[in-house]
């Protein structure tokens, strides 16, 4: 790739509000003409970043460069890009036409030719007709076109669209999309797209960059991050998929669910821990057991409008979604095969709950501002800093917050087939990752306990 | 954009200035004596002077009678021109808000000379009509606002669970208004308690209330002594204005 | 029959709220130095009051003349004051924040003659000498918070992208203050404005105290020691006939207004 291609890079920007890290170190660029996207849950940072490149808050650290020239520092009115907000934030007390001028009267545009443009726009957004409206008249979707004219006629290099069809309803949403793919094509300049609704990124983008708690997870095409998603967020936040635990026997043979299958994924090593993802809809599903990888028994079965979504416990004891064009009637046997190209392996980010700890007495060690009860031992001196570890199934959650040795809020959850695995957040904002069977929501206050005997404790450097 | 929040600088200043120290003044002034020397004085003086202690009671009287008929009539009054049942015509409510508009004291005039041409003794008896003459749409206001704002569905589900509509009006709508209550006492019973002019007008400057020794005071260059009067007042006010506060959480509770 | 009792409480009670400014407005079309004196229709009272003939040598004019000239150089000036300190009270956090609202409510919560005799203190403590300046420093202290109250709820209604997309489109910070938040801020400025103007029309107490002893009188002063001087000249009665004919109006101007808007959303 040509260094000229490239329209805008952010380098390692870093962002707080207060002692909350909005962004952390993100780093990556946009090719000239792409439609790229944001992609991630709320409170992920991508408005946050959007609002950066607008020229809105300052970075902390880091810099954002627009065809290789730094505007970190650049007031927003200076930048060559324009953006359409969320809700539109047309400007009530001037019509439409005024609103799209806006921009063009401030260039000291020539009247003519500002009349000229506007009208060009308007007919681009359909909107020819509607000059002398009052925008507060206006449907969502109308203001919506307005809002996007009063961006693109000041011929911006870069578009930047905020969650622009999130306040339309879904029939004129799927409308907006085609749309905007289209204008997108016409206009030929670069769009970078914000939002949470992954369908509409998926439909949407060239590339998409997938965010979470202020970290990119996965930058890739539709396609890529679809089939290939790089961690168990991405696969659980792109469409449905079944999250596993899985063993990495050896190159091409991957065992989960208690069988070993045919994989297409190499070089992880041989008795390796990892993630395995397989979609819903790749699940093979038939009457007969004979022939099939693994029995099920069939549990529920719903009709989904094209397919029907079905769940199964395995012979092994694990729950499985699984899509089909059939339905099957519940209690049921049934027999299942994946193939090897759509099991997807990765890699865990985490085997276990490491912490760095400082040794209080021969039976106390401190990690995550609390002091917890250990076995005794006498490996390490007082005062000593060590790495604490704890098994992820062996931290305890508990319903009353203040019971515990540490409190914390339930942050995000996965199913992984027959037990839960959490991420829970301390009062102090560190992370621990539990497995568990109880059933926890999203948001729930929890108190965290963890028994001496499971307090695992290491040189530091081990 | 933070650097607008320097924009409201000049008005901090201006509000240091004409709000907070002139506040402060009334209290170096009260605990002041002519000289300029730390004093009690001027309160002991005002607690050994029967005629001022007489008009302050006085004052707090009126100001807890009138505040009390302006309830009584205009609660009624609030509570017809909200009921869309009662009351269809939007007119009325401006004509009780216009008043609100009008000069004070070219309304206590009018009234006094009404007195005056039906040949009605002044006195104490119209010193309180004229002031439930200039208040009353000061009670009916709020009251009328906040019953207007109320959500009906309270009085429907009520009603559905039994309520009679006796007891939809005093368990529901009455402590549901209370907040409206409230601030119509605030808006009739501060400024009675500290009302000069009026006073004067209403009876012919035959009764003194608490304001007229303050303003006597002060215009006769008895600055202490006055700014010490109106440190009671304040403190009174003061009072008055804690009750709203305690009022409005328990208001918040019933709700 | 509810009805009919309820109607009846609203009018009666109307009528004796009325009977004053009835009676005042009534009398104002004779000549008869005192209320309930019918001399014969006349409309001398108000050809004295625009001439000027009468006792006291046009003073009632010159009073009616203050008032107006104070009421608005004190609006013009609140509403300025108010409408920069509320963009900014706007943009503060925390304890600023709390510190200058609390500040911004006292002068509404303090009765008149508790803000009259500060603000006397004040111009004593400062020799300062009183008079008009004092008068209209006085007028804008207590009307400042009316327009800040106004202003502030327009700015925290408005979508904050508003004045972020103004920028986005190239306005400079300034242009943006100009084209976009200010004519979004108008309508709030306004009702500011008309508030702190009858504000300082209306006032008594803080005018009394202010306006120390150059003989500065303004129409509520002036009936005042008019009044103490005993009786009312009779020339006032046309005044408050007018003044409450000119409110009249407005409240219908302000109300039709506000009948017209609530359609126009409607549509």
């Amino acid at each position: 790739m040509k260094g000229n291609d490239k329209i805008i890079e952010f380098r390692n920007i870093t962002k707080g509000f207060g002692d909350k890290c909005v962004l952390n170190d993100i780093s990556f660029y946009v090719k000239k003409g792409e439609f790229l996207t944001l992609l991630g849950p709320s409170g992920c940072g991508k408005t946050t970043l959007l609002r950066l490149l607008a020229g809105f808050g300052n970075t902390d650290k880091g810099e954002i460069l627009i065809n290789g020239v730094n505007i970190t520092d650049v007031p927003p009115h200076e930048r060559p890009v324009n953006t359409v907000f969320q809700r539109y934030a047309l400007f009530p007390h001037l019509d439409v036409y005024e609103n799209i001028a806006f921009g063009l009267k401030l260039q000291k545009v020539p009247t003519d030719e500002i009349d000229k443009k506007v009208r060009k726009v308007l007919k681009m957004v359909s909107m020819t007709d509607y000059e002398d409206r009052d925008v507060e008249s206006l449907s969502g979707g109308q203001q919506q076109r307005v809002a996007i004219a009063r961006a693109i006629v000041n011929q911006p290099k870069v578009l930047l669209l905020d969650e622009p069809l999130a306040a339309l309803d879904l029939k004129m949403r799927k409308d907006m999309q085609i749309e905007l793919k289209e204008m997108h094509k016409k206009l030929g300049i670069t769009f970078i797209y914000v939002t949470h609704d992954q369908e509409e990124a998926l439909t949407l983008s060239d590339t998409i960059v997938v965010m979470n708690e202020g970290k990119i997870q996965q930058i890739g095409t539709p396609t890529d991050i679809y089939n290939e998603p790089q961690n168990s967020f991405v696969a659980d936040f792109i469409g449905e998929s079944n999250i596993l635990n899985g063993k990495m026997v050896k190159d091409r043979l991957v065992e989960f669910v208690g069988h070993e299958f045919d994989c297409v994924d190499e070089g992880f090593g041989e008795d390796v821990d990892v993630d395995v993802v397989v979609r819903p809809e790749d699940i093979y599903i038939m009457n007969r057991t004979e022939g099939a990888q693994l029995t099920a028994k069939v549990k529920s079965c719903t009709f989904k409008g094209v397919h029907y979504e079905m769940f199964v416990d395995t012979d092994k004891g694990y729950e499985l979604m699984i899509q089909d064009y059939n339905a099957f009637e519940p209690e049921s046997e049934v027999g299942l095969i994946i193939r090897p190209a759509d099991i997807q392996v990765m890699k865990k980010e985490r085997i276990v709950n490491t912490f760095e700890g400082e040794i209080v007495d021969e039976s106390h060690v401190k990690f995550l501002e609390e002091t917890f009860e250990c076995k005794p031992q006498d490996k390490f001196a007082a005062g000593e800093k060590v790495k604490v570890e704890v098994k992820f199934s062996k931290v305890e959650l508990i319903d009353h917050p203040e019971e515990g040795m540490l409190s914390g809020e339930v942050h995000f959850l996965l199913y992984k087939g027959d037990h839960y695995h959490l991420t829970v957040e301390t009062d102090d904002g560190d992370y621990i990752w539990v497995d568990t069977n109880d059933i926890w929501d999203k948001g729930d206050l929890v108190g965290i306990n963890i028994a001496p005997k499971d307090i695992k404790i290491l040189k530091h450097d081990e | 954009m933070s650097k607008r929040s320097t924009w409201a600088l000049p008005y901090a200043i201006f509000l240091v200035l004409f709000v907070a120290l002139p506040l402060i003044l009334i209290m170096v002034y009260a605990f002041q004596d002519g000289a300029g020397g730390w004093t009690l004085g001027n309160f002991t003086k005002f607690f050994r002077d029967t005629d001022a202690i007489n008009t302050f009671a006085l004052s707090l009287e009126v100001a807890i009678e009138n505040t009390a008929i302006c309830i009584l009539l205009g609660y009624p009054a609030a509570w017809i021109l909200s009921n869309k049942k009662l009351n269809k015509s939007a007119v009325t409510i401006v004509l009780f808000i216009m008043p609100m508009w009008i000069n004070a004291l070219m309304r206590t005039l009018a009234t006094a000379e009404l007195f005056h041409m039906l040949g009605i003794q002044l006195g104490k008896g119209t010193l309180i009509i004229g002031m439930v003459y200039d208040y009353l749409p000061f009670m009916i206001y709020p009251i009328y606002n906040i019953l207007d704002r109320m959500d009906k569905s309270y009085a429907e589900a009520a009603a559905d669970l039994g309520a009679t509509p006796w007891q939809v009006f005093w368990k529901v709508q009455v402590p549901l208004s209370m907040p409206g209550v409230v601030s119509g006492i605030m808006m009739v019973f501060m400024p009675t308690v500290s009302t000069f002019a009026i006073s004067e007008f209403l009876t012919n400057n035959k009764i003194k209330l608490f304001g007229t020794i303050i303003q006597e005071n002060i215009n006769s260059s008895m600055w202490n002594y006055g700014a010490a009067l109106s440190l009671v007042m304040l403190v009174i006010i003061g009072i008055t204005s804690l009750l709203q506060d305690n009022k409005k959480e328990v208001s918040g509770g019933i709700v | 029959m509810k009805r009919f009792f309820a109607q009846c409480y609203i009018w009666l009670l109307l009528i004796v709220l009325y009977a004053p400014i009835f009676f005042i407005a009534v009398f104002s079309f004779t000549e008869s130095k005192v209320l309930g004196n019918w001399t014969g229709f006349s409309t001398k009272l108000y050809s004295n009051l625009f001439t000027g003939n009468m006792q006291g040598t046009g003073s009632l004019m010159h009073a009616i003349e203050n008032t107006l000239i104070i009421a608005l150089i004190a609006a013009t000036v609140s509403t300025i004051l108010g409408t920069v300190a509320a963009i900014g009270i706007h943009n503060m956090r925390g304890r600023g924040k709390q510190a200058i609202n609390f500040l911004n409510n006292i002068p509404m919560l303090n009765p008149d003659i508790i803000t009259g005799v500060s603000l006397f203190l004040l111009f004593v403590f400062l020799h300062i000498s009183q008079g008009y300046v004092t008068v209209v420093l006085a007028h804008i202290t207590f009307c400042t918070p009316y327009v800040v109250l106004s202003v502030l709820p327009k700015l925290t209604q408005m979508n904050p992208n508003i004045y972020e997309a103004a920028l986005d489109l190239g306005a400079t910070p300034f242009q943006a203050l100009r084209k976009v938040l200010i004519p979004m801020l108008k309508p709030g400025m306004i009702s500011g404005f008309i508030l702190a103007f009858t504000m300082s029309l209306d006032d008594f107490a803080v005018t009394f105290f202010t306006r120390g002893t150059i003989g500065l009188d303004t129409l509520s002063t002036y009936i005042y020691t008019d009044a103490r001087k005993g009786g009312l000249t009779p020339e006032l009665r046309p005044m408050i006939t007018l003044m409450f004919v000119g409110i009249l109006i407005l409240l219908i101007i302000i109300n039709l207004r506000k009948i017209r808007n609530s359609k126009t959303a409607v549509e």
